[in-house]
């Protein structure tokens, strides 16, 4: 184990700041980071033991015991439960012998649950050993699990790979893209460079004026100007600054950078590379979530075509331009898609958001001015310099330029991705997607708006319904607050970091409400108090995810007040609910006695 | 007009609360010049004898004997308070509530460090003992609780001022002293 642990430490220079990739590259090799390895990587990093211990048990996808030889992650998004995931989930607790959460007595199989993997338009879906199972059936689960007892490998286990460059030889993945509607923007053809050498030919801030005139708004979910965002980032006075380019996608139902990487890698690369010059860096991080693993290999093969092409490296395009691009790869935790906490990530710690101010443009990666860009972002980019803002700002509406990526998926004919302008109408987008019988739309994920009929009229754009592109459609046989509702609050339970006292104890609370509720001893006091409770979410936590944490309780509270309505009682206004039977029964059942009531 | 009538008891609690309560030092003979007190440890009357006004609850229900006591005062007090932390949250012996109660019934009984000895392996199962709880709950996942005094124990200043404005009806006093925590 020394000589294993120590060459993947010399691989990456001793750099505490690559300790992500070192624990990944341990984890690679043995299976797991167990206490000695941790010891010989706090040793060789020169780090204190509980230093390492932290990141490593921060992240869903690092271990410190074995998780099987095969180790299954099944996605239980609320739509991929839609979509049949208990039937899958049992099927595999069922041929594996092993509950959720366990690995099997012969140490063979591991099954384990874990958030959206970014493939709710093929859901059910499953990672193991890193390869992407979509439409998954208990059929499948049989054969995949026969398979795995003879010995198989994973990825032979994949028989028929998806369109597109899903079936380039360095991807090999079963994943469908889905893509429903071409704009003319992003998801159309492009060549390699045809933006950066416009930007190459002008001063950096002219490339900033240029972005600034286009009007163009961040696609990550907060819609901030990016120009603006560059233009603070060069008048912070640092040593170097830095482009980090976000592919965490973590917002349960988005997808789209799934297919800006596999089908448009330079794209997204090329906005790296103008970014980088506009605001004077010279190297870039792209910051993958593991889920998209599969694609590394591909991603890290486009770079280096890239840099063959000279678009990247030393004196790019014979312009004096120095700058490159590594991909940071994550591990599962979606907190790390806020931006200063993708930040302490890519510095190899716990993705625990930070503070602000100092606002990432001025003390970012490296304490060093930093630009963070979500990818869709930094794709629209390169068609801005290319074509001009004049013609970018002719798509959208007013205060919402340009074409969107959105991600649908639920109850409708046709999942996938689709690109439209700004300013297009909730109802529009339900017709495209062939949804007919549709009770409720969430509109920007979990921590989004959930919009009933009433509202269908409504736009998607900053101006009205702000999104960073997940759609998620739920039809009129499901139960929105059982199936949707406690579906996202466990979500964000699961991802809070923990930093805060209201969101890391809030949510169990208000689920438990809830669930109070849900089995018919609510009252009209507990509407009240998740009303209450939602609103001091939104003041009293430090990032987005806390803040944002309470909405699918607080959003259908007031677009579905009926819904709550029917379930709670009428007859009282008190019921705690409390069934002293179900309190002592295991007490009474393991000393021997009869419950006496 | 008949004094107001208190009632105090001790659930899954360790007594400081009621501690606290007797910290008012002499305030106590302005107390009962105010108050009557009814079932409660501090006079010893075991069992509701009248209707009360107020009732202090000590201690969350960590078994069925808490949790019978509680109702009770629900039903015979008019205005029921949550006193201190473990009677809001469950406190300290909330801490079990994360362990299965099997568990933490083996450790007591059979495999802990204080069991000298136990050969027969016999678990308490007689039908006169309260029958022990899943986890500990707060008072007001059972009954409903009208206020809560925080703190462990709530400060003898908390209580007197709490218990002064509910018998006036005067608004309640609370400067910083007397709920900081620190
Ligand atoms: C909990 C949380 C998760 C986020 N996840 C992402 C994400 O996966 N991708 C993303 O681009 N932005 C995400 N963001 C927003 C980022 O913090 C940041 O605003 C964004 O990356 C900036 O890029 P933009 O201006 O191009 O949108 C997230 C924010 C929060 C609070
Ligand atoms: S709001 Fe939640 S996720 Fe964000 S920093 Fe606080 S605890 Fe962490
Ligand atoms: S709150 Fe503190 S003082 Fe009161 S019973 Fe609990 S532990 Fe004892």
């Amino acid at each position: 184990m020394r000589n294993a642990v120590q060459n993947i430490l010399k691989k990456f220079g001793n750099d505490r700041g690559r300790l992500m990739d070192i624990l990944k590259g341990v984890q690679s090799e043995l299976g797991f980071v167990n206490e000695e390895a941790k010891k010989l990587i706090a040793e060789g990093l020169d780090m204190s033991y509980v230093d390492v211990e932290q990141t490593l048990s921060f992240y869903h996808f690092f271990t410190d015991s074995s998780r099987g030889k095969y180790t299954v992650y099944l996605n239980n998004s609320a739509v991929a439960e839609m979509m049949g995931r208990s039937d899958v989930a049992a099927a595999f607790e069922r041929e594996a012998g092993c509950k959720f959460g366990s690995v099997t007595e012969d140490g063979l199989i591991g099954l384990y649950d874990t958030s959206c993997i970014g493939m709710n338009d093929q859901e059910p879906a499953a990672i193991i050993n890193g390869k992407v199972f979509t439409n998954l059936t208990s059929y499948d689960v049989k054969d995949l699990v026969a398979a795995m007892r003879s010995g198989k490998v994973v990825s032979d286990l994949i028989t028929k790979y998806g369109d597109g460059k899903n079936s380039d030889g360095l991807i090999k993945a079963m994943v469908a893209n889905n893509i429903r509607k071409s704009g003319d923007v992003l998801l159309t053809s492009h060549k390699a460079g045809e933006g950066m050498v416009k930007a190459l030919d002008m001063e950096p801030a002219e490339v900033v004026d240029i972005v600034k005139a286009s009007y163009l708004r961040g696609r990550g979910g907060a819609g901030f100007p990016t120009g603006l965002k560059w233009d603070f980032c060069r008048k912070s006075n640092g040593e170097v600054n830095f482009v980090l380019c976000n592919c965490d996608e973590g917002e349960p139902g988005t997808f789209k950078e799934r297919i800006l990487l596999t089908e448009y890698p330079e794209l997204v690369f090329e906005g790296m590379i103008i970014a980088g010059y506009a605001i004077e860096a010279q190297e870039g991080i792209l910051y993958l979530r593991e889920e998209y693993e599969y694609m590394l290999a591909y991603l890290e093969a486009v770079l280096k075509g890239m840099r063959e092409n000279n678009l990247l490296g030393e004196n790019i395009l014979g312009k004096g331009f120095n700058y490159d691009i590594r991909i940071q790869l994550g591990a599962g935790a979606y907190v790390c898609g806020e931006e200063s906490a993708l930040i302490e990530s890519c510095e190899g710690k716990r993705g625990e958001p930070r503070n602000r101010p100092p606002f990432p443009v001025q003390k970012g990666y490296m304490q060093q001015p930093s630009v963070v860009n979500n990818a869709e972002t930094l794709a629209s980019v390169v068609k801005i310099l290319k074509n001009g803002a004049d013609w970018y700002t002719m798509r959208g509406s007013r205060e919402s330029t340009g074409t969107k990526l959105l991600s649908v998926s639920g109850d409708c004919k046709y999942p996938g991705v689709y690109e439209i302008e700004w300013g297009i109408r909730v109802r529009d987008i339900l017709d495209m997607a062939g949804a007919d019988d549709v009770q409720a739309v969430q509109v920007g994920g979990p921590s989004g708006e959930c919009i009933g009929p009433k509202e269908f009229k409504r736009t998607i754009c900053f101006e009205d319904l702000p999104t960073g592109g997940s759609i998620i459609i739920i039809g009129n046989k499901r139960n929105l607050i059982k199936d949707v509702v406690l579906n996202f609050i466990d979500f964000f339970i699961e991802e809070s970091c923990g930093s805060c006292a209201p969101c890391r104890t809030l949510p169990p609370i208000m689920k438990n409400r809830l669930e109070k509720i849900l089995n018919g001893h609510g009252v009209m006091q507990d509407v009240k108090d998740l009303e209450q409770w939602g609103a001091k979410m939104k003041m009293a936590n430090r990032c987005g995810l806390g803040q944002t944490a309470a909405n699918p309780i607080l959003s259908t509270i007031r677009n579905f007040r009926e819904k709550y309505e029917e379930l709670i009682r009428k007859d009282v206004d008190f019921d705690s609910g409390f069934d002293l039977a179900a309190a002592v029964a295991d007490s009474c059942e393991y000393v021997g006695r009869k419950p006496n009531l | 007009m008949s004094k107001p009538i208190v009632a105090t008891t001790s659930l899954a609690g360790c007594f400081g609360c009621h501690m606290s309560l007797l910290d008012i030092d002499e305030r106590i003979l302005e107390l009962i010049e105010l108050v009557e007190f009814n079932k409660s440890p501090v006079d010893d009357i075991k069992v509701f004898t009248k209707q009360c006004d107020i009732g202090l609850i000590e201690g969350g229900c960590c078994n069925s004997e808490n949790v019978h006591v509680l109702k009770e005062f629900r039903k015979n007090c008019k205005i029921l308070v949550s006193l201190g932390e473990c009677a809001i949250m469950g406190g300290l012996p909330a801490l079990r509530n994360g362990i299965p109660v099997k568990e933490c019934l083996q450790e007591a009984y059979l495999d802990g460090p204080t069991v000298i000895e136990n050969s027969g392996k016999i678990l308490p199962n007689d039908d006169e003992l309260p029958m022990i709880l899943d986890k500990v709950y707060p008072c007001h996942e059972i009954v409903k609780i009208d206020y809560y005094l925080p703190g462990c124990a709530p400060r003898a200043d908390l209580i007197w001022n709490a218990l002064i404005a509910l018998v006036t009806g005067d608004e309640l006093k609370l400067p910083y002293e007397v709920v900081k925590f620190d």
